[in-house]
């Protein structure tokens, strides 16, 4: 059956881009921060949980459309970033790696505790205005929620490239990553930056909650895809914005050729499995990642 | 531990790296050793002294990640499944092959130790936030393989029964017994660290925590001692996996989780980053905190939520509270509870004339 054989390869092709988008999103406000800050957000599935949770809370609450519970979302991670980052990660600014990776483990902890505590442990449902029907192109099955998510994955992606690369705010970040002390010395707030680097992975990290809590409903099993974070943004490189999506899109792809060619033989689970190899094979290689920068270390 | 000295009167090297400052300070630590294992165990009822247990075992992973995060600033998230590795190992050497614990316990350890040396080795290249999520993936991995390959995991649970530890012919039936034997294993991890962190060794990891680049130029061979870090690190972990296993009477791979492997990140955190006592401290801390957590809920819990509330009420609060620690203590007191108790004592050093 070669032909059967060419089908099922792009089937699991298409579905891995369009998961691997949907990753690329996440792992977006995971870059954000790392570019920005240089802190590492261990609770970036959290944050997205959270997300998920409060869109999911304000549709079924208040009856609020779905743009208006999206909004809810966005505003409440805006309002959540700017204080996580005021009360837990200022403090630590300057100090070792490993107090920043500790400070985001314990957040995510906390995000998850307080997450089942407020909304209950139930899942819920997140109800995108778009149909049920898959669009059919020949053997390629596309649910709609996917395409909007790819969708709205590329067009941050865009949005961010350009931010980075044009924008006043945008450059002024890139300069506090650099080098805190030169930016403050060439009058940068660089307090100020750190808070909207929050804030906007707090705004990307809403959109990823509303997307996969369509796709995959909202409970506390939803901070899970926070997992799959790592080997994206490593792949790509920790603060590259095209690295992210780079990365996605082969975790997406390797993980569903994983499942699709892998999982028969050794029984499952190659999908949350395969990546990590992949990873741990770059890390080996080139550990900045495809598009990261090399960073020079002075005694 | 207790004592007030009235300055520092130290003429030789051998008497500043001396495990005891003072001669009292040898008396107060025999008279906790004889607080401990004398009398703690013989007055405490079963439930307690089961609880007791579980921070001896928790003591002995603390020391061990402490030497690798706090001594060499090695991160890892790996802990857990190092101890799964020596966990499996044990079992399987019993069921197997019914080995007496004198076998399983260093054959566990050593199994973690090449298990973690192999997972050390990129840390020659890479550092920091990579080498945490190398270390992360290699907690996925082992615990997958653990899961997936059915001659380590015997089967479709993956877990083994194993049976307790024999001592002069006779099973450790009863907790106290279980005590007696595990603060022999957390005895001898204390010792060996506190010598180990001021030997040779433990200087090369404190240098290389400290500036690994300088460190390398006065000729300390980075790859090497990143390597027995890793390694000593994870026989610390091999042997609490299978303490653990001993202590549960089966192996399983869920008690070995990434959860575990945070739990015991917080521990060292907590307690204090590069000290033995923090390692303790912290381990008790955050041995206790689910305990006393329940403790609390069960009593106090209705005046908050209703009953059916509550039994969900417990796990959530427990993390709720674990994470805010962690950010309490990272941002409040970076050192830990051990610098807490070095303030208190410093506090009546030349109290009551502290001025």
């Amino acid at each position: 059956m070669p032909d059967f054989e060419w089908q099922f390869t792009l089937v699991l092709l298409t579905n891995g881009i369009m998961i691997g988008l949907m990753y690329a999103l996440i792992a977006l406000g995971f870059v954000l921060i790392y570019k920005a800050t240089d802190a590492i957000n261990f609770a970036q599935g959290e944050f997205v949980m959270f997300a998920g949770f409060l869109a999911a809370v304000a549709a079924e609450m208040v009856g609020a459309p779905f743009w208006l519970s999206a909004l809810v979302a966005i505003a409440g991670m805006i309002a959540l970033g700017f204080g996580l980052e005021r009360v837990v990660l200022r403090p630590l600014i300057g100090r070792p790696v490993i107090a920043v990776v500790m400070a985001t483990i314990g957040l995510a902890a906390v995000l998850r505790g307080t997450a089942v505590m407020a909304f209950g442990a139930g899942t819920r449902a997140i109800i995108m205005p778009v149909s049920d029907e898959p669009f059919e192109l020949g053997p390629i099955m596309l649910p709609p929620v996917q395409l909007v998510g790819a969708g709205v994955s590329l067009v941050f992606l865009a949005a961010f490239t350009w931010f980075f690369l044009k924008s006043r705010t945008g450059i002024a970040m890139r300069a506090v990553a650099d080098s805190q002390q030169v930016a403050m010395a060439m009058g940068i707030n660089v307090r100020r930056y750190f808070a909207l680097a929050w804030a906007m992975a707090g705004v990307v990290s809403a959109l990823g909650g509303v997307v996969w809590g369509t796709m995959l409903g909202v409970d506390n099993q939803l901070a899970l895809v926070g997992l799959k974070v790592f080997p994206v943004v490593i792949l790509g490189g920790l603060d590259s914005v095209m690295g992210a999506v780079i990365g996605g899109l082969i975790v997406g792809i390797v993980e569903n050729f994983a499942a699709g060619y892998f999982d028969p033989i050794v029984g499952g689970g190659t999908k949350d499995f395969a990546p990590y190899v992949l990873m741990i094979l770059v890390l080996m290689i080139r550990p900045e990642g495809i598009f990261g920068r090399r960073r020079i270390e002075r005694v | 531990m207790f004592h007030r000295e009235s300055g520092v009167f130290k003429t030789s090297y051998a008497a500043d790296m001396g495990l005891y400052p003072l001669p009292i300070a040898r008396w107060a630590v025999a008279a906790f050793a004889g607080l401990f294992i004398v009398i703690a165990p013989f007055a405490l009822s079963e439930y307690y002294v089961s609880i007791l247990n579980l921070i001896l075992i928790a003591c002995v992973g603390a020391l061990g990640l402490n030497i690798l995060v706090g001594y060499t600033g090695q991160i890892s998230i790996g802990h857990g499944a190092f101890m799964s590795v020596g966990a499996y190992t044990a079992a399987n050497l019993v069921t197997q092959l019914h080995a007496p614990f004198w076998i399983t316990i260093p054959a566990g350890g050593v199994m973690a130790a090449l298990i973690g040396a192999i997972v050390g080795i990129p840390s020659l290249r890479i550092k920091g936030i990579y080498l945490a999520i190398a270390t992360l993936a290699a907690q996925l991995i082992i615990e997958w393989t653990i899961n997936h390959v059915p001659a380590i995991s015997g089967g479709v649970q993956a877990s083994i029964q194993v049976p307790r530890p024999t001592l002069f012919g006779t099973p450790l039936r009863t907790q106290t017994q279980l005590y007696l034997f595990l603060m022999a294993f957390v005895v001898l991890a204390i010792v060996g660290t506190s010598n180990l962190v001021r030997s040779r060794v433990g200087r090369a990891f404190i240098a290389i925590r400290d500036q690994d680049i300088a460190a390398e130029i006065i000729g300390i061979n980075i790859f090497h001692y990143k390597l027995w870090a890793f390694a000593i690190s994870s026989f610390y972990a091999g042997v609490t996996g299978v303490l653990y296993t001993y202590y549960l009477g089966i192996a399983n791979y869920e008690q070995f989780q990434l959860t575990v492997s945070i739990d015991y990140l917080a521990m060292i955190i907590i307690g204090g980053l590069g000290s033995v006592l923090g390692s303790i401290l912290g381990a008790i801390f955050v041995t206790l905190l689910p305990i006393m957590t329940r403790w609390f809920l069960e009593d106090f819990g209705w005046l908050l939520f209703s009953q059916a509330d509550l039994l969900n009420a417990i796990p959530n609060l427990r993390l709720i509270m674990f994470g805010g620690l962690i950010i309490f203590f990272l941002v409040v007191e970076p050192e830990g509870l051990n610098r807490l108790w070095r303030n208190i004592r410093n506090y009546f050093r030349v109290w009551p004339f502290s001025y």
